[in-house]
């Protein structure tokens, strides 16, 4: 059976089973619609959080950012866990007895609020649309490669699939349907790491290989990492080679960025219980970390797999011949990478040899001119491909490579669906229950909520066909807005009285100073050349715009405790329902209103 | 304490307090600890640890690759099972 057939079966199968749980887990009601009836398990919601969590980002570029730039991108790792931990300390439980449907909802209830809400509805929505366009190509590239169909074709399949399963199913669909994609997933990850940290270490298990020792050369696999590394030139994997500063801001940030986005806090609505809300926090890690724990032995293994096969004498050696890249089946991958346009090399010097190395790098600029090199002759090697590729490089079998399509599929197929609910329960729930018709009927708000996801969806496709040249930035953008805006309101929300005026004060001075940050440095509305500085050479000391989430979220705090200590305390009522939000007696009664 | 709910309406409030500032204590003390081992020992005082090696390279590094993500992990389980507790001790448990 040849390649294309193996990947046809194996995502065919995996979206064979999507449909069958949408048909299975159709939505009757609105509570099953925005919150699966609230009767989820609080294992079966960690799970799902899991797959709405890990998206594209995770599954495809993770691994690839950590291998080229290694100890300095521990930054994705802790911040995109470290985040679980306020989500299930400070967040999670007193937002499941407060027992709405919305984030935006508990703003405007405690802060009695209809500006603050809607402040809190469009950052939602603004933080959701750019993140979904990031998954929508993600689809349509991974279509393109393995199914061989264009990825405009491959991004309408995508679309219809989540069609079925998030407008019929609603939250209860689209639950069910994540506990399969991430089961997928977890396997198309961890299976081909498994096997590579095999070979390299002879450890089954890539995380406790990656501290192991590379059996080739007796050495352990992060000593001989970082030696070959450096003797191309380039700055020692295991070591801090960035800024402090803005290494410890751009960890703080994704953390505070993760505990803020929408689509994640509105799945622990959906335990029966406050209890079930911390334990379900803690389950989520557990399958986050599963993945997030093998990926720093996915990005070094492959580092030292790509660094090894341009240079298969070793550093003091010979380069790879072009010869040598077209014939040997071992470098395969490298033709079929070629052709997508995101993997190029060129004999920049003739001499029938590719060399791989830091051409930056003053003391190989030496080396280079004796030995006749004329610069880095891998020309183009885009970090998104590395996950993709790994099997391939690796050789292992077809059906892991049918697998990891299926995977990065699922990964992407499931978050753009948590997305799309965060954004039309957003838009029926806030807009058009809260501010529009508020008499509106059940099955008059489930009619339109279901209209918002097939629009939304609509939208996200259009923008994932033709993506605005900034999709890449965009996720800092979505990130930026969580940290900046929704993370203090909701923490202000439940651990202090702040009043109406600091809440709407705070949001939006966090938010005005972030975007205001994010534009001076990618440009206004990410036009580009519109920009005033640049991340290389940033406005504050050395803060990039992607790191700058936590000052905005300082600059919120500070804002809205200062503002509410100047204007009239909170009412009574709203006292009351703050003490309430504290203790979890009375759960069950919050869910029947 | 089980049956701090039938006492009147000024012990209760009491109960409620202490309660809270128990929870505050809890979640300032695991604050303490997540910080430390993500930003301490995974970065700022990485230098410090550089003499411990694990595995080819140093604590600090596993701390950053791999051990914050662990007492993470750690923190919440704990973190869940301390307040489901204190929850049934000062009856303000979910029935």
């Amino acid at each position: 059976m040849d390649q294309f057939t193996i990947n046809l079966l194996f995502v065919g199968a995996s979206f064979a089973l999507y449909i069958g749980i949408a048909i299975w887990a159709r939505a009757g009601s609105t509570s099953e619609f925005y919150a699966a009836g609230r009767g989820v398990h609080p294992v079966t919601n960690g799970m799902a959080t899991a797959a709405d969590w890990m998206s594209a980002a995770s599954f495809l570029s993770m691994a690839g950012l950590i291998a080229f730039t290694g100890y300095d991108n521990s930054a994705y790792l802790m911040g995109w866990t470290g985040g679980y931990v306020l989500l299930a300390l400070l967040l999670a439980p007193y937002l499941r007895k407060f027992g709405k449907f919305t984030v935006s909802e508990f703003i405007g209830d405690r802060f009695y609020s209809p500006t603050a809400r809607l402040v809190a509805v469009i950052c939602l929505i603004i933080a959701s649309t750019t993140y979904v366009i990031g998954q929508m190509t993600g689809v349509g590239v991974a279509f393109g490669r393995f199914l061989e169909v264009s990825s405009t074709t491959g991004l309408l399949i995508g679309a219809v699939i989540v069609f079925a399963y998030a407008v019929f199913g609603g939250m209860k669909g689209v639950t069910y349907t994540q506990v399969a994609q991430y089961i997928v997933l977890i396997l198309a990850y961890t299976i081909p790491a498994i096997f590579i940290s095999l070979q390299l270490t002879g450890n089954p298990i890539p995380g406790l290989g990656l501290f192991g020792t590379d059996q080739a050369s007796g050495e352990p696999l992060l000593a001989k990492l970082d030696q070959i590394v450096r003797e191309l030139g380039f700055g020692e994997y295991t070591a801090h080679n960035g800024d402090t500063l803005n290494m410890v801001l751009f960890t703080l940030s994704l953390m505070i960025g993760t505990a803020g986005l929408p689509h994640v806090i509105m799945r622990f609505f959906t335990v029966p219980k406050v209890a079930d809300a911390r334990w379900s926090a803690g389950w989520a890690l557990v399958f986050i970390a599963l993945l997030y724990l093998t990926a720093p032995a996915v990005g070094a293994m492959a580092r030292l797999n790509i660094t090894q096969q341009f240079w298969p004498e070793g550093t003091a050696g010979q380069a790879v011949s072009l010869e040598q890249i077209e014939n040997d089946p071992a470098y395969d991958w490298m033709a079929t990478w070629q052709q997508t346009g995101l993997l190029g090399w060129e004999d920049l010097n003739g001499d029938g040899r590719i060399q791989y190395y830091n051409d930056k790098n003053a003391a190989m600029q030496e080396k280079a001119t004796a030995e006749g090199w004329s610069g880095n002759e891998l020309t183009n090697f885009n970090n998104d491909i590395l996950v993709l590729a790994n099997p391939e490089i690796a050789n292992l079998p077809s059906w892991v490579i049918g697998l990891v399509a299926a995977g990065g599929l699922a990964a992407a197929l499931s978050t753009a669906a948590g997305l799309l609910l965060a954004i039309s329960s957003a838009v029926s729930h806030d807009l058009i229950k809260g501010q529009i018709n508020p008499a509106i009927s059940e099955k008059g708000e489930l009619l339109s909520a279901r209209i918002a996801m097939a629009v939304a969806i609509a939208v996200a496709t259009w923008l994932g066909l033709n993506p605005p040249g900034f999709a890449a930035q965009t996720v800092a953008l979505a990130f930026g807005l969580a940290a900046a805006s929704i993370f203090p309101a909701l923490m202000m929300g439940i651990f202090s009285k702040v009043n109406n005026k600091g809440a709407v004060a705070g949001m939006l001075s966090g938010l005005i100073v972030t975007l205001l940050y994010i534009f001076l440095h990618k440009g206004w509305f990410f036009i580009p050349d519109t920009n005033s500085f640049t991340d290389a050479d940033p406005l504050l000391g050395t803060i990039k715009s992607t790191s700058f989430g936590a000052v905005g979220a300082l600059v919120n705090f500070a804002v809205a405790f200062t503002v509410s200590a100047m204007s009239k305390p909170i009412p009574q009522e709203i006292s009351e329902l703050v003490e309430s939000v504290r203790v979890p007696r009375g759960a069950g009664a919050a869910q029947d209103h | 304490m089980a049956d701090q709910s039938t006492h009147h309406a000024h012990d209760a409030e009491e109960a409620g307090k202490a309660y809270w500032s128990a929870n505050l204590r809890l979640i300032f003390i695991s604050l303490i600890i997540w910080a430390l081992c993500s930003f301490g020992f995974g970065i700022l005082l990485r230098p410090m640890l550089s003499g411990i090696s694990v595995g080819g390279s140093d604590l600090g590094f596993w701390f950053a690759q791999q051990g914050s993500i662990i007492v993470f992990l750690a923190l919440i389980f704990f973190y869940a099972w301390r307040m489901n507790k204190l929850d049934r001790e000062y009856g303000v448990d979910e029935e």
